[in-house]
């Protein structure tokens, strides 16, 4: 856990205060919906199809027990006793009445929660490995330089109106869980010869209508410079990206036009000019702000102890649920837990209050009080003992909490779609529902193994849909939705953008064409290892044309 | 237009000369950048103060070579959500030590005071009058920092290194003030 002090609860403290200011002006018509607009939006809310939409940032992903409960309090006390959580490890409350978001906001402060920087055009909040300080294979917890650079850009003169949104992911480990090149700038961590850290810096990645993967601009970046090259990129971006044309004015578009090398000459010269002054990281202040993450007092414990063995030999649902949602802890005796979000006809993402609590109290008994959210749109117990699993597993059985659909094609990732977006052009949510039904059956979903299924209900792409294994469009054609289906993206260390099979087909077909693409997977696969991006990568999206097309 | 200097609503002492009017050697001038570089040798030479309308899609450091003979130089915000001037100002402030005046010009509205106040700016041609009153309440809406800016307002980060070895310099037990509030636990 990130611990907040005094400073920084004043600074939301104040936040709050200024919002609750301009909700009055608001409110009292001193201020017109379109002066309004920006200054909402610099505090996370939109306005949507039915209500006002609240998104509030979970920095890397992070939950305390405490700030879980606060989030069901929320959900219960100003919405619909439900959020939704998001590919960008936020959650967002779709039912908030403005005249009581204030009060919403000052809640949440009250646990060191808020939503500046969740919308407008800023640094957004900061993304990691939903598994950072805990995954085996990782060099040093992200999260320390995520908190150093969402402490810099919180609120930051220079970069609160640049030409659009700017997305930046950290990452540390060689497996790539934070999706790093579809963001605006990506951090890798790595080793270089000599041992020492230092990043691989990414820029230009993005989705919407014109979806590009980040490219490297410096292959080794040594860590005190972090925050002076954060700049010079942000600088020159802030200065040379397009402002003509909304569409256009994200830094991919910028780096495509100048080139990569052109843009990353521009950030070199800027960033020479400042490297050396107060942004070059000070140890003391890194040291200050890694002694305010609290881990764990882990007890010495052994890895796959008999009472787990016992349990999962005894009970065939446990043992399945084990294989899928439980994955090996940097410490020995743990585990890290995924709890799907996804369950048989739910919403992706949707948890309500009364899951919120209940997970809350979960991660209390059996976490360390830590919760995590991931940009799959699922929730995550990062320390559990391993001799506690087969008694969390079965208060999260009760809880609707232990579908053993994690990373299996009924774990969808959607956006909320035209049920609830005013930028959709069709639902995303039904079809999502409807897909998870026709692979129900966990045995054949198991089969199939790792398959990401990806859905957007429109061209900005908050489903991921162009990174998808599968990944699929909605559109409007004459009043009618339609669905663009790609296959073969992936949004990890190897991450590729997908392949457009073919005409768009009808709400009604989405369904039966995912079926055919996986039936043609399964009959191409060489062996059952073989995964479906892999398949594709081989046999291109040929074969799979065919079978979705000959019949259609 | 009521211009804000140093937290304070004062009358303009200069005058904005047009690309092709006269400029004469008894005001104090602010000429536009294409006319300023065309002629930047001889208006500098005047014996009154000389500043310069800069775009914001030019580099500032065409400027560079005249930053210490200009006396203001004036940044433009066509629309407020075009934050441009905002990476010049602190260019200027920050890389090319302009020590001059540095003005705001445009669409100058109140939810952008303190980041322009942050970021170098210490005039304001603001929009609004309602908007220049409120000014002082504006930039006091906070009280604490996350980043080194160019007004050189002390970050948090420096605030909990100073207060900590204050701490230990006086052995007090008490933090002071703005000391960072250790919370036992989750």
């Amino acid at each position: 856990m990130y611990l907040y002090d005094e400073l920084d609860r004043t600074l939301v403290a104040e936040r709050v205060a200024e919002f609750r200011d301009q909700v009055a002006r608001r409110l009292s018509g001193e201020l017109t919906e379109d002066e309004f607009k920006p200054l909402r939006l610099m505090n996370g809310v939109y306005l949507q199809l039915h209500a006002y939409m609240l998104r509030i940032s979970i920095p890397y992903g992070t939950l305390s027990a405490e700030q879980l409960r606060m989030l069901a309090h929320v959900a219960q006390r100003y919405d619909r006793g439900y959020g939704h959580f998001t590919t960008r490890q936020n959650i967002q409350f779709h039912w908030i009445k403005l005249e009581q978001l204030p009060e919403a906001m000052a809640d949440l402060a009250s646990v060191g929660m808020h939503g500046m920087q969740t919308s407008g055009n800023n640094v957004r909040n900061i993304t990691t490995d939903q598994w950072a300080g805990v995954a085996p294979d990782e060099i040093e917890d992200p999260r320390v330089f995520a908190e150093v650079i969402r402490q810099h850009v919180t609120l930051h003169p220079e970069f609160s109106f640049m030409p659009r949104k700017f997305k930046i992911a950290v990452g540390a480990s060689a497996h790539d869980r934070a999706a790093l090149r579809i963001h605006d700038l990506a951090l890798r961590l790595h080793r270089n010869d000599a041992g020492e850290a230092g990043f691989e810096v990414m820029v230009g990645g993005g989705l919407g209508r014109t979806p590009f993967l980040a490219k490297t601009i410096r292959p080794f970046l040594p860590t005190r410079d972090v925050l002076s090259y954060v700049e010079a990129v942000l600088r020159t971006y802030n200065q040379f990206g397009r402002r003509d044309n909304a569409w256009k004015a994200r830094i991919k578009i910028l780096v495509h036009d100048l080139g990569v090398e052109a843009f990353a000459k521009e950030v070199e010269a800027e960033w020479q000019s400042m490297k050396d002054g107060g942004l070059a990281l000070d140890p003391e202040v890194f040291a200050e702000i890694a002694a305010r993450f609290r881990y764990p007092a882990y007890e010495r414990l052994d890895d796959s102890p008999p009472a787990l063995v016992q349990a999962r030999r005894a009970e065939r649902r446990f043992d399945a649920w084990v294989n899928n949602a439980v994955t090996n802890h940097k410490v020995p005796g743990y585990a890290i837990v995924t709890l799907s979000l996804k369950p048989q006809g739910g919403t992706p993402g949707d948890a309500t209050a009364e899951q919120m609590q209940a997970i809350a109290d979960l991660a209390e008994r059996y976490s360390f009080g830590e919760i995590r959210v991931g940009h799959e749109q699922n929730l995550v117990l990062p320390h559990v003992a391993q001799h506690d699993l087969a008694a969390l597993w079965r208060a999260l059985d009760e809880a609707g909490l232990a579908t053993p659909n994690v990373g299996l094609v009924s774990d969808i990732i959607a956006c909320p779609g035209l049920d609830y977006c005013s930028l959709a052009n069709a639902r995303s949510i039904p079809v999502a529902q409807e897909i998870a039904s026709r692979f129900r059956n966990l045995d054949v979903a198991q089969n199939l193994g790792r398959l990401h299924i990806n859905i957007s209900g429109c061209i900005n792409a908050c489903g991921h849909h162009h990174v998808g294994h599968i990944g699929i469009l909605g559109v409007e054609k004459n009043d009618e939705e339609f669905y663009q289906i790609t296959i073969g993206g992936r949004a990890d260390e190897e991450a590729r953008l997908g392949t457009l099979i073919g005409p768009a087909v009808r709400y009604g077909e989405v369904a039966d064409v995912v079926e055919d693409i996986v039936a043609a997977y399964l009959e191409l696969r060489e062996r059952p290892q073989e995964t479906f991006p892999q398949v594709v990568q081989r046999t291109g999206i040929e074969p799979f044309k065919e079978r979705v097309y000959a019949a259609r | 237009m009521p211009l804000v200097k140093h937290g304070r609503i004062v009358a303009d002492s200069y005058v904005r000369v047009a690309d092709d009017a006269p400029v004469t050697d008894d005001a104090a001038v602010i000429v536009p950048a294409a006319r300023f570089l065309a002629d930047a040798g001889a208006l500098v030479q005047r014996g009154t103060p000389t500043g310069v309308l800069w775009p914001n899609d030019r580099r500032i450091s065409e400027l560079a070579p005249w930053l210490d003979r200009l006396a203001l130089v004036a940044l433009a915000f066509p629309i407020f959500r075009d934050g441009r001037a905002y990476s010049q100002a602190r260019q200027l402030r920050e890389r090319y030590g302009f020590r001059g005046e540095l003005r705001a010009t445009g669409d100058v509205l109140r939810d952008q005071f303190l980041f322009l106040i942050r970021a170098g700016f210490d005039s304001l041609e603001v929009k609004k009058d309602a908007d220049a009153a409120a000014f002082a309440e504006a930039v006091g809406r906070y009280s604490v920092f996350y980043q080194p800016s160019a007004d050189g307002r002390v970050p948090m980060a420096r605030q909990r290194l100073l207060s900590r070895s204050e701490r230990s310099t006086a052995g007090a037990v008490q933090p002071a003030r703005s000391a960072p509030a250790f919370v036992d636990s989750d």
